[in-house]
């Protein structure tokens, strides 16, 4: 039975034509901000503290996004090799070269889209990447950056001077940014803005939970993104907060319709990596062709993992800030924590494989991935493919070979259900 | 023994794998366990005071075959986390207790996790290293991530590790590195004492002995380069940068030499020479170890120390050793060097401060790209 869809896809059009206006809301103002002086500051997405920048009204601006927005309109490539000239490396993360490129080509600044931080927040929460790319901003654009180093997840459960390092940093970050903008920090203020947080991290936990429904009502991997900007950027203000209740409203009554992301899902996947996002489109087909859906992804997760429970808490403001930036989050957990999440996704979402994107650029997700495959496959016996590209760099991106493997991966898993059925019938017979 | 003999004898130290390393040490000191340090830098003296020999984890150069460990890591990353993987996959490391990693790269944390899951009898160790040096709460945090450490391999190994075991490895410790310092102080002054690559081959073979036993070696290597009589050599004067991690191969240093170049100062090996000075301990070796991994460690490509940038590290670098170039020596695929890279040459450039490129690999065994290259450049240098 084919499953019930719209036919023009609307379901996905509605989501993304929300999250695509609230975003660009967005950046128009980062784009009129570099004509104005209103203060700014970078940040890194994953486990961020954008609430604490958005209590002192400081415009966040997120590198990745940049980058990424460069990749999804097939805009990156000058970029990289602009920084390549400047001695960056073809093994270097393209994140950093595309953002870096743009920045010496005049993107960011007056004149630009993006305008020039008054502050560089490092947030290092699991990618050492981070680190080096802050400074490089830092040094090239000569703005101040501060430092917030988040412990590693290393143990079960954070210690307390992992925590107290984290506060002690975040009040350090508060009057750096009292400096910056005279106004004197307002803890109530932060605990309303994270009421709007709380509401979205409720909306984006129940949207999840519902790709537990068959058909899914939206593919967890590729359709996540509409939810990821809203999330991960523009988290703790109202906007934000009601395009989830929106979203969750939209995604129910699919459910309720019996409506789903595909046409006729035929396979659930688990999705392991970041996309290839100069070939979003392209990678995507390569798998709607065959009626597979993701229902969970960890790459949606880089930011919080809030379908595990975590919600911040107005009533601990600081405190919730901190044990999301140490704990609730993929980036700042280690590979085998991974691995649990993605073994209990597939378990509760009830998914036929797991399917790694193995990014080049990006170390922090492939580094290892191989051993994941080992795991997945060896011991606990579920279908597993493997392929790679890149996130940003195009030229990492071979159309026919990535064809090829997905074919040939979902052609044997077809031909695994024939065969398990027909020994099942033959079962019933006999 | 001669200086010749001390060097022969860290050539073969280093030809071992790590069990055979400990095996040696074992001869001696028949009752120490073994444990390994992924580099960069670890808190070696907790270690030895708990009855074990650190042992340094350079990956396995060209004495292991990668056949297992290239399934699991891709054509994209490093060589030392293959090798290392291997070590491990293919039982090398089963006498050892366990291995500490820290948090310098991406790659490195990884490492980590599949050792832990492929290894499950042996303790393996995770420390979150700190980057920033500059909080108020940074000194608490590293003396209890230090003491973290202390506590679960003393409950690991079912022994306690006392405040005063710590102080005496410090002692020994300090005496390695300021040992260590004055080898490369010496070498300052005076390039032609001693080869850079039997400087690098004695200081890594150190990371594979105990402490008590390459103590003497370094003060007999000393008193010699202190009275051998040389005969200067010209050359360019060259700092290298850049191989913090993984180590290179022993022949592309004399390679370096080979082409004219006079090595005055180095990052080779640096996390177990990280201090500018002793670390006084005054009754808290733990928290005095912290603090002097905050204030007292020279720069490196891991560690980000907001008062301290590394351009300004180098710079300074080759001002107190009187180098006028620089010859970046990153491992291939290592992402901190490569990216420190890009700022390096910017200042150089700006300071007008010749500098080259040099990438390898830790299995590579033939020069001859690099040779060309590094002779074109010093001979630049030289006749300009
Ligand atoms: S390495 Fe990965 S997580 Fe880190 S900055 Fe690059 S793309 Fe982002
Ligand atoms: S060589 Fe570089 S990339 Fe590899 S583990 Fe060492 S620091 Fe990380």
């Amino acid at each position: 039975m084919r499953t019930a869809v719209a036919d023009d896809k609307d379901y996905r059009g509605k989501v993304h034509a929300l999250s695509r206006d609230i975003m660009t809301d967005w950046m128009t103002e980062l784009k009129d901000a570099t004509q104005t002086n209103i203060p700014s500051a970078y940040l890194m997405i994953s486990g961020n503290c954008v609430e604490i920048l958005r209590c002192f009204d400081i415009l966040p601006v997120f590198p990745e996004i940049n980058a990424l927005q460069l990749a999804i309109r097939k805009n990156s490539l000058p970029y990289i090799i602009k920084s390549e000239e400047l001695g960056y490396a073809s093994d270097n993360c393209a994140y950093v070269k595309a953002d870096i490129g743009y920045t010496m080509c005049g993107g960011v600044g007056e004149g630009g889209n993006i305008p020039k931080p008054s502050l560089i927040v490092c947030n290092f929460v699991g990618c050492n990447v981070y680190i080096k790319w802050f400074e490089h901003c830092a040094d090239m654009m000569n703005v101040p950056m501060v430092m917030l180093d988040i412990p590693f997840v290393r143990e079960d459960r954070p210690s307390k001077e992992d925590v107290n390092y984290v506060l002690t940093q975040l009040k350090e970050l508060i009057t750096e940014c009292e400096k910056l903008t005279g106004k004197k920090f307002d803890i109530d203020r932060l605990r309303e803005i994270l009421k709007h947080s709380a509401r979205a991290e409720q909306g984006w936990t129940r949207a999840k939970e519902l790709c537990k429904n068959r058909p899914t009502p939206f593919d967890s991997y590729f359709d996540s993104i509409n939810m990821m900007g809203p999330i991960n950027a523009l988290r703790g203000t109202k906007e934000a907060a009601d395009f989830f209740d929106q979203t969750v409203e939209q995604y129910e009554h699919m459910v309720e319709e019996g409506m789903g992301a595909a046409a006729d899902e035929k396979f659930r996947i688990v999705v392991e990596g970041p996309p290839p996002y100069p070939y979003y489109r392209n990678f995507r087909n390569l798998f709607e062709a065959w009626g597979a859906v993701a229902v969970q992804s960890t790459y949606s997760t880089v930011g919080g993992t809030w379908e595990f429970g975590f919600c911040h808490d107005p009533e601990r403001p600081l405190e919730s800030i901190a044990e999301q930036m140490i704990v609730h989050n993929l980036c700042n957990r280690s590979m085998l924590e991974r691995y649990k999440q993605i073994k209990s996704y597939v378990e509760d979402y009830e998914a036929d494989a797991l399917v790694i994107h193995s990014i080049k650029s990006c170390r922090l997700f492939s580094a290892g991935q191989g051993d994941m495959r080992e795991y997945f496959t060896k011991e606990l016996g579920i279908p597993t493919l493997m392929v790679e590209s890149d996130l940003e760099d195009p030229r990492y991106y071979a159309e026919a070979q990535m064809k090829n493997r997905i074919d040939a991966f979902f052609e044997s898993l077809s031909y695994k259900r024939i065969r398990a059925g027909a020994e099942s019938e033959k079962g019933k017979v006999g | 023994m001669t200086s010749e003999q001390i060097v022969q004898h860290c050539r073969d130290v280093l030809e071992l794998l790590p069990r055979e390393a400990l095996a040696l040490a074992r001869e001696k000191h028949p009752d120490i366990g073994g444990f390994g340090v992924f580099p960069v830098y670890a808190p070696l003296e907790i270690i030895h005071a708990a009855g074990l020999m650190p042992v340094g984890l350079f990956g396995a150069g060209d004495k292991v075959e990668i056949s297992h460990a290239d399934s699991r890591f891709q054509s994209f990353i490093c060589s030392i986390a293959k090798s290392t993987l291997e070590l491990f996959l293919r039982d090398e490391m089963d006498d050892f207790v366990g291995a500490v990693f820290s948090s310098i790269c991406d790659v490195a944390r990884n490492l980590s996790s599949l050792v832990q899951r492929n290894t499950p009898a042996l303790y393996i160790e995770y420390l979150h290293l700190p980057q920033n040096m500059a909080s108020a709460g940074s000194l608490d945090y590293t003396t209890a991530e230090f003491t973290r450490f202390r506590t679960n391999l003393a409950s690991h190994l079912e022994r306690e590790i006392t405040d005063e075991a710590i102080g005496k490895s410090l002692v020994l410790y300090n005496k390695v590195r300021s040992l260590t310092r004055d080898l490369y102080g010496h070498r300052k002054h005076k390039p032609s004492s001693i080869d850079a690559s039997d400087l690098y081959t004695v200081v890594q073979a150190g990371t594979r002995m105990m402490p008590e036993d390459f103590i003497p070696l370094l003060e007999q290597l000393l008193a010699d380069m202190k009275t051998r009589k040389v005969h200067p050599r010209d050359g360019v004067k060259v700092v290298i940068e850049g191989s913090f991690c993984e180590q290179p191969p022993v022949g592309l240093i004399d390679v370096v030499e080979a082409a004219g170049c006079l090595v005055k100062d180095d990052d080779m090996v640096v996390g177990w020479r990280l201090f500018h000075e002793d670390i006084v301990a005054n009754g808290d070796p733990v928290g005095a170890m912290a603090q002097a991994y905050l204030t007292g460690s020279v720069y490196t490509s891991v560690r980000h120390d907001r008062d301290n940038p590394r351009t300004v590290g180098l710079m300074n670098r080759m001002k107190n050793s009187g180098a006028e170039a620089v010859i970046f020596a990153p491992a291939k695929f290592c992402e901190p060097a490569l990216l420190d890279y890009v700022l390096f040459r910017q200042k150089l450039d700006e300071a007008d401060v010749p500098h080259l490129k040099v990438e390898f690999e830790e299995k590579m065994w033939t020069f001859e790209a690099s040779r060309t290259e590094l002779e074109t450049f010093a001979e630049s240098m030289l006749f300009d």
